[in-house]
């Protein structure tokens, strides 16, 4: 597995229209969700994906599968270009890419039961019918961890761990290749996040299973990733090896960022120095110019309010988008 | 000295499947001055516990069905419906999650933190105006002078939040709740925001209820904590105590499950397994039950009540886990 790269984006920007006006719309301005991204993914890896809230790691996520057509670059997934497929070259390839959603009451159907919601899949894509289907979902129930008993109930007479179950079973179901884990823990209950993120390590190694796990939480995070990438603003400002990345930060927002995780420990938080980032992130349709970071960094200098700083690779496999690393 | 105390508190609600036990007979005392965390998983009765104190239940389908909240000498139950309003926003003031939920969109910002000050503190409409940038600028609010005017949907998320804290502090509260006042906001706003409170509760004496489910905020920001599980305390005591030597084996799983920064990376974590409580079925002894892995015979028949198991430190268990 080691240099076997199963998915990569090349230079992947989306732009939004910001249009004004019903009848004539006038594009006014853009948001730049996604701007100039480039990094890929080993085969069997998880690639954590970390970031707050309109930095584009979900529009990122769906862009690699197509899901939302980039404005401009390349998504190369097992040697193949994505971007140059229409749709109905896509379908095939899309039975190997999957998604799990953040809230698993809002992604499955209400009005289809739970062993009906993991067989259209297998109807859909792979023709199966019959009893050699109830027996997939069967089986398929008994991976993620659920009573093939319970397959004619409906989503909301489960629980909310049990439903994210079934979502993981759902995406699992066409043994795809590839799996954008978007959020998947976090509407769960603190209790419960542990059972699924076992469940998501299990099945990677059962059916060799690439991730991308995006997600707020930098302890989860570490805990399920082999390599790491921090966003801001629609930008990647720095992704190496987890442990390099965890140990040592080299970007400021990554190094904030991990300061601001308080600790369940409160003998480590009286003791912990803390770096409170001033201000919020300015608003993606009106970015500062050179470093999108540069109103929040503590230790920017003139050059970073001119200069956009470049990714590069300060360390063997470490690569950080700051001009003064 | 206690500022409030909470006796055997029941609030239930009726549902078409049955009724549903959300607060279950908690207790506990707050000091003055003192931050209490309320710590569980969703649908643990945290919030409800918080929301019933201030007689905000809706009825139907909620009710108030027991116990005692004795604030100031007075029991919060049952004064009546005039004299609780004068408490609400007044001695006891709430931050809300979802901040957008709880400001008019079609008000500005200085007019409602003004109301609040015109109707509980006598100023008048200028004085009012005065106060609010000053409580605008307290909170840490770039600007104030001119924001003042600005309408909710003109702040962002966590400036949004800053306005509701100056709006709870603007009448000098002795206690704050604070109901998971960072869960919609980013992890680097959720540091600015808990200083804040932090800095000006301690800075005014103010006495703070913080209720969360993030066991990392409840580390850093809360002297005493109280662990819920299916609308029942099952442990209380000083948050170091708790977290060097966690009792109740609802806390030590939840302690154990999350990954954390600070210590080595481990191969696998250890979950609570099971499902989270059903309240409107709960098992006739100890609602956490199915999923414990220390659970006894006794277990299963009989509830346990809260005991002594360290300084000021109880847990609602029959196992003793240092013998186990």
């Amino acid at each position: 597995m080691v240099n076997d790269i199963l998915i990569e984006a090349k230079d992947l920007s989306v732009y939004f229209p910001v249009t004004k006006g019903i009848i004539r719309q006038r594009r006014i301005a853009e948001i730049k969700a996604v701007d100039a991204v480039s990094f890929f993914i080993r085969r069997g890896e998880t690639l954590g994906l970390v970031g707050e809230s309109g930095c584009g790691k979900t529009t990122l996520g769906r862009t690699l599968m197509q899901l939302i057509r980039p404005s401009s670059g390349e998504v190369f997934f097992e040697g193949e270009n994505l971007c140059r497929l229409k749709e109905d070259e896509l379908r095939p390839i899309r039975q190997r890419m999957q998604i799990i959603f953040q809230d698993p009451f809002d992604s499955l159907d209400p009005r289809m039961s739970a062993g009906e919601i993991v067989a259209e899949p297998l109807r859909v894509h792979q023709k199966i019918k019959g009893k050699r289907l109830r027996e997939q979902v069967g089986e398929l129930f008994k991976v993620v961890g659920l009573d093939p008993a319970m397959s004619g109930r409906y989503p909301h007479q489960f629980s909310g761990g049990q439903r994210q179950r079934l979502g993981i079973a759902r995406a699992i179901a066409i043994r795809p290749k590839f799996i954008v884990c978007d959020e998947p823990i976090s509407a769960l209950d603190v209790s419960i996040q542990a059972q699924i993120i076992n469940l998501l390590e299990d099945l990677q190694t059962e059916f060799n299973l690439t991730y991308l796990f995006i997600a707020h939480d930098l302890s989860v995070v570490r805990h399920i990733s082999h390599r790491v990438a921090v966003m801001y603003l629609g930008k990647i400002v720095e992704i190496a090896d987890r442990d390099a990345l965890y140990r040592s930060a080299k970007h400021p927002y990554t190094i904030a960022l991990l300061s601001a995780v308080p600790i369940p420990d409160p003998y480590v938080e009286s003791t912990r120095e803390r770096i409170i980032l001033k201000g919020e992130p300015p608003s993606p349709m009106a970015l500062p110019p050179g470093c999108n970071f540069h109103p929040r960094c503590p230790i920017g200098v003139e050059v970073c309010q001119r200069e956009i700083p470049l990714l590069r690779e300060v360390e063997e496999n470490h690569w950080v988008a700051c001009h003064l690393v | 000295m206690s500022l409030l105390q909470v006796k055997n508190l029941k609030t239930y609600f009726y549902t078409d499947d049955g009724v549903l036990k959300a607060v279950d007979e908690i207790s506990y005392n707050l000091r003055e001055g003192e931050t209490l965390g309320l710590v569980g998983e969703s649908g643990c009765g945290k919030s409800v516990s918080a929301l019933s104190l201030l007689r905000l239940i809706p009825y139907p389908p909620g009710r108030i069905m027991g116990g005692e909240a004795i604030f100031e000498g007075k029991d919060l139950l049952k004064i009546s419906e005039e004299e609780i309003r004068h408490i609400r926003g007044n001695k006891i003031a709430m931050v809300f999650q979802e901040p957008m939920t709880s400001l008019n969109p079609v008000l500005t910002i200085g007019f409602q933190i003004g109301e609040a000050l015109e109707l509980h503190r006598g100023f008048d409409r200028k004085g009012a105006r005065q106060e609010v940038i000053r409580l605008l600028r307290m909170v840490g609010i770039p600007d104030a002078e001119r924001r003042i005017d600005d309408y909710p949907h003109q702040f962002s998320g966590g400036m949004r939040q800053r306005v509701m804290i100056a709006m709870a502090l603007s009448c000098n509260p002795k206690l704050l709740i604070a109901d998971e006042p960072t869960t919609a906001v980013d992890v680097t706003i959720q540091a600015q925001l808990l200083e804040v409170i932090k800095e000006l509760t301690s800075r005014l004496g103010t006495a703070v209820i913080l209720i969360t489910h993030n066991l990392g905020v409840v580390a850093r920001y809360v002297n005493r904590m109280a662990v819920m599980y299916a609308g029942r305390i099952v442990e209380i005591g000083p948050s170091k105590e708790i977290y060097r030597q966690p009792r109740h084996p609802y806390t030590i799983g939840l302690l154990a499950s999350v990954p954390r920064l600070d210590q080595p990376r481990k191969a696998r974590l250890i979950p609570i397994e099971g499902q989270p409580p059903d309240l409107i079925h709960l098992p006739p002894g100890c609602p956490f039950v199915p999923r414990c892995i220390h659970r006894m015979d006794r277990c299963f028949t009989e509830r346990p009540e809260l005991r002594e198991v360290g300084p000021d430190h109880r847990i609602a268990c029959w196992v003793d886990i240092h013998s186990v």
